[in-house]
C-alpha cells in the first residue's frame, strides 16, 4: 500500500494562491488595516463617491416624504398587483444580506481560512442590506406609522397578530436576523476596536473607540469566553440564515397563486439569496482592494473561491427554474401550465428572457479559470448576477399577480417614477453606508489576520 | 493616604514576542506556584487559558438558558394569543395550530440564545470596564497589536517585587514592567 503524501505536498494544492501574501507580521497587518481608518486622509475618490451616494440618499428621503404625504397611490401598484416594487426590492435586499452571514458563520464552522479577510465587510454588507430591505415592508403597509401593529403588544383594542400568517413570521424572522447579525458583527469588532483605541492619534478617536471597545484587554480569560461565544453565535446564525429566506419564500409559497404555490421555493430562494449575496460581495471587494491597496489580504484565491460559490449556487437556481417548468407540465394543472406559457410568451416575457440570460447563461463563463481570474470580468459578472436576481423577483411577483385564475382578474403593472426613485434611493443608502463603514471601522478583521499570520508562520516551520 | 507596602502596585508584567514564548512562560509561572496570573495577547492563543488555569467559560450554559427561554416565550406567546385571549374560529380549524407556530418559536429561540451568548460573554468578562490597572503600562498598547504580556498580580501570596521580577526575566521576558494601581 502506498502512503499518501500530506495534503501540503499535493501539487494541485500547492498551486493555489495563498489567502495571505507572504512576508506579513503581526504589526504589519495591524498597521496596514488600522491606517485606513486612523491616519489616511480621505481620498478624492472617496469624497466623490460619498458625495454621489449622499445625493442619492436625498432622493430616497424625497421619495419617502412624498409617499408619506400622498400614500401608496404614487406607485404603480393596483388591484390585482398589490405587491409590485416594494416586495421585489425587499426580497432582493434581504437575499443580498445572506452572503455575509454565510461567510461569517457557515464558512467559520467549516474552518475555511479564506473567509478571514472578507468576513468583516461581508457582515457589514449584511447589516446595510437588511436595513435597506426593512424599509420596504414598512412603507408598503401604506401607513408606516402604524407598523407597530405587526408586533404583539397589549393594545387597548384587545386584538393580537395572526400568528398563522407568513407575513407575521416574516416580522420575527427579519427582526431576529437583523439583531443577530448586529450582535455577531459587534462581537467580531470588539478586539479590533481595542486595537484602534490603542493606536488612536486624536482625542476624539481615543474616546469613541475607547467607549466602543468596552475596555477590552485581550486577556486569556476574555479570549476564552469570546471564542466560546463566537462559535456559538456561528452555530446559531447558520440555521437562522437558512430560515430567513425560507420564511420569505413562505410569503409566496403559502399562497395559492399559480407560480407561487410550490415546495421548491424555500431551497431555491436560499440558493438565490446566497448567489446574489456573493455577487454583491464581489461588487464591493473588487473596488475596495484596489482603492486601499489590500490585494495582499483579499487575494485572487478569495475572488476565485467566491466565483466558484456563485457558479454552484447559480446552478441550483437554474435547477429551480427548470423544476418550476417541469412541475407545471407534469402536474398538468391548467393554471400552472398557463403561467409557464405566460412567462415565455406573455407581456412580461422579455423580463423572463433577460433573467435567463443574466442568471443562467452568462455565469457559465465562470467554469473557465481564466474568467475567474480576470478581475474586470468578475466585476461585470457580479453586476449581471445582481441584475438577474432582481429580475427573478420581478418575474415571480408581477407575472403571477397579473395572470391568476380568472381573465377578469388579470391586470398590468407599470412602475412609476417614484417606484424607481425609491429603489435607486435605497441603493444610494447602501453605498453611502459602505463608504462610511470603510472610513470609520476596520474593513478587515485585524485580530483574525494576526491569527492567520501566526498559522502561516507555523506552516512554514513545519 | 499611603497604602501599605505592595498595594500601590497591581503586579508585574513580562513582555513576550511570540505565542510560543507566552505559553511557555505561563506554564513556568504556574509551575513556580503563582496563582494570580493573567495573560494578554493580540489574538487568541490556543491552550493559553488552560495554561493559566481557566478551563470552563460558562457561556454555553447561558446560551442554552437563553435559547430555552426564547423558545418557550415564543410558543407561549402564540398559544396565549391564539387560544386563550383572542381565539378566532376560522373554518373550524383547531385553535392550537402548533405547526403554524413553529417559525416564530424557532426565531425567538435563536434570538434568545444569541442575545444571552453575547451579553453573557460580556458580563462574565466584566465588560464594559473602562479602567484597568494594566492600561497604566504604556507598552500595553502593543497587547492589541504585536506583543504578548504575562502579568503576575501583587495579591499573589508568592509575589515579591524583586523576586518576581527576577523570575520573569528568568523565563525570557523581553521586558518587565511594573503595573501601578494609581492612575
Amino acid at each position: 500500500m502506498s502512503t499518501t503524501p500530506p495534503p501540503g505536498d499535493l501539487p494541485e494544492i500547492r498551486r493555489l494562491d495563498p489567502v495571505l501574501e507572504p512576508g506579513h507580521t503581526y504589526a504589519s497587518v495591524t498597521d496596514k488595516i488600522a491606517a485606513v481608518v486612523l491616519t489616511q486622509p480621505p481620498t478624492t475618490g472617496w469624497i466623490v463617491g460619498f458625495a454621489l451616494s449622499f445625493t442619492v440618499v436625498m432622493v430616497l428621503f424625497i421619495s419617502l416624504s412624498w409617499l408619506i404625504i400622498k400614500g401608496v397611490g404614487i406607485w404603480g401598484i393596483n388591484i390585482p398587483i398589490g405587491w409590485g416594487f416594494a416586495i421585489v426590492n425587499f426580497v432582493w435586499w434581504i437575499g443580498i444580506g445572506h452572503a455575509g452571514t454565510l461567510i461569517s458563520a457557515i464558512l467559520f464552522l467549516l474552518n475555511q481560512k479564506w473567509r478571514t479577510s472578507i468576513n468583516r465587510f461581508a457582515e457589514a454588507m449584511t447589516l446595510f442590506a437588511v436595513a435597506c430591505a426593512g424599509i420596504f415592508p414598512l412603507i408598503h403597509t401604506g401607513r408606516p406609522w402604524m407598523a407597530y401593529y405587526m408586533f404583539p403588544y397589549p393594545s387597548t383594542m384587545g386584538i393580537w397578530p395572526q400568528f398563522r400568517s407568513p407575513l407575521i413570521w416574516d416580522v420575527f424572522a427579519v427582526s431576529t436576523y437583523g439583531t443577530v447579525s448586529l450582535l455577531f458583527w459587534f462581537v467580531g469588532l470588539l478586539p479590533d476596536l481595542a486595537t484602534l483605541r490603542d493606536r488612536a492619534k486624536t482625542r476624539a478617536q481615543q474616546v469613541i473607540y475607547g467607549i466602543l471597545s468596552m475596555g477590552w484587554r485581550g486577556s486569556a480569560h476574555h479570549w476564552h469566553r469570546y471564542q466560546s461565544a463566537y462559535l456559538l453565535l456561528a452555530g446559531l446564525a447558520t440555521p437562522l440564515v437558512l430560515s430567513v429566506h425560507t420564511v420569505v419564500s413562505f410569503d409566496f409559497a403559502v399562497a395559492i397563486v399559480p407560480g407561487w404555490h410550490t415546495t421548491i421555493f424555500p431551497p431555491y430562494f436560499v440558493a438565490g439569496a446566497i448567489y446574489s449575496g456573493f455577487a454583491m460581495v464581489l461588487t464591493l471587494a473588487i473596488p475596495l482592494r484596489k482603492a486601499y491597496g489590500l490585494e495582499d489580504f483579499i487575494t485572487m484565491r478569495h475572488l476565485d473561491n467566491m466565483a466558484k460559490v456563485m457558479l454552484a449556487t447559480g446552478l441550483i437556481v437554474a435547477y429551480g427554474y427548470f423544476i418550476e417548468f417541469f412541475m407545471a407540465f407534469y402536474s398538468n394543472n391548467k393554471f400552472d401550465v398557463f403561467l409557464a406559457q405566460q412567462r415565455l410568451h406573455g407581456p412580461y416575457a422579455h423580463f423572463y428572457y433577460a433573467l435567463i440570460l443574466c442568471n443562467i447563461l452568462t455565469p457559465q463563463l465562470l467554469w473557465f479559470e481564466k474568467m475567474r481570474r480576470n478581475v474586470a470580468v468578475l466585476f461585470v459578472m457580479s453586476l449581471v448576477v445582481n441584475t438577474g436576481m432582481w429580475l427573478e423577483r420581478f418575474v415571480i411577483v408581477v407575472i403571477s399577480l397579473t395572470r391568476d385564475f380568472m381573465p377578469s382578474a388579470w391586470g398590468r403593472y407599470l412602475p412609476t417614477f417614484w417606484d424607481y426613485s425609491t429603489f435607486i434611493g435605497t441603493i444610494g443608502l447602501f453605498v453611502m453606508l459602505i463608504f462610511l463603514f470603510v472610513r470609520v471601522l476596520p474593513a478587515i478583521a485585524i485580530a483574525e489576520m494576526r491569527e492567520l499570520v501566526h498559522e502561516q508562520s507555523d506552516e512554514e516551520k513545519s | 493616604m499611603k497604602k501599605e507596602q505592595g498595594h500601590d502596585i497591581y503586579g508585574l508584567m513580562g513582555e513576550f514576542l511570540t505565542p510560543e514564548q507566552i505559553l511557555h512562560a505561563a506554564a513556568k509561572a504556574r509551575e513556580a506556584g503563582y496563582k494570580y496570573i493573567s495573560a494578554y495577547t493580540p489574538f487568541p492563543v490556543e491552550g493559553l487559558a488552560h495554561a493559566i488555569g481557566f478551563p470552563r467559560t460558562g457561556v454555553p450554559f447561558l446560551t442554552l438558558i437563553g435559547g430555552l427561554g426564547g423558545g418557550l416565550t415564543g410558543f407561549g406567546l402564540q398559544y396565549w394569543c391564539s387560544v386563550i385571549t383572542y381565539p378566532l374560529n376560522i373554518g373550524g380549524r383547531p385553535l392550537n395550530s402548533w405547526p403554524a407556530f413553529i417559525p416564530v418559536t424557532f426565531e425567538l429561540t435563536i434570538l434568545g440564545a444569541a442575545t444571552f451568548a453575547v451579553i453573557g460573554m460580556l458580563a462574565l468578562n466584566r465588560l464594559p470596564q473602562p479602567y484597568h490597572p494594566v492600561f497604566n503600562v504604556s507598552r500595553f498598547a502593543h497587547a492589541s497589536s504585536d506583543r504578548f504580556f504575562l502579568c503576575i498580580e501583587s495579591r499573589d501570596a508568592k509575589f515579591d517585587l524583586a523576586g518576581t521580577a527576577k523570575f520573569l526575566q528568568s523565563i525570557q521576558a523581553h521586558h518587565v514592567h511594573e503595573v501601578s494601581n494609581a492612575e
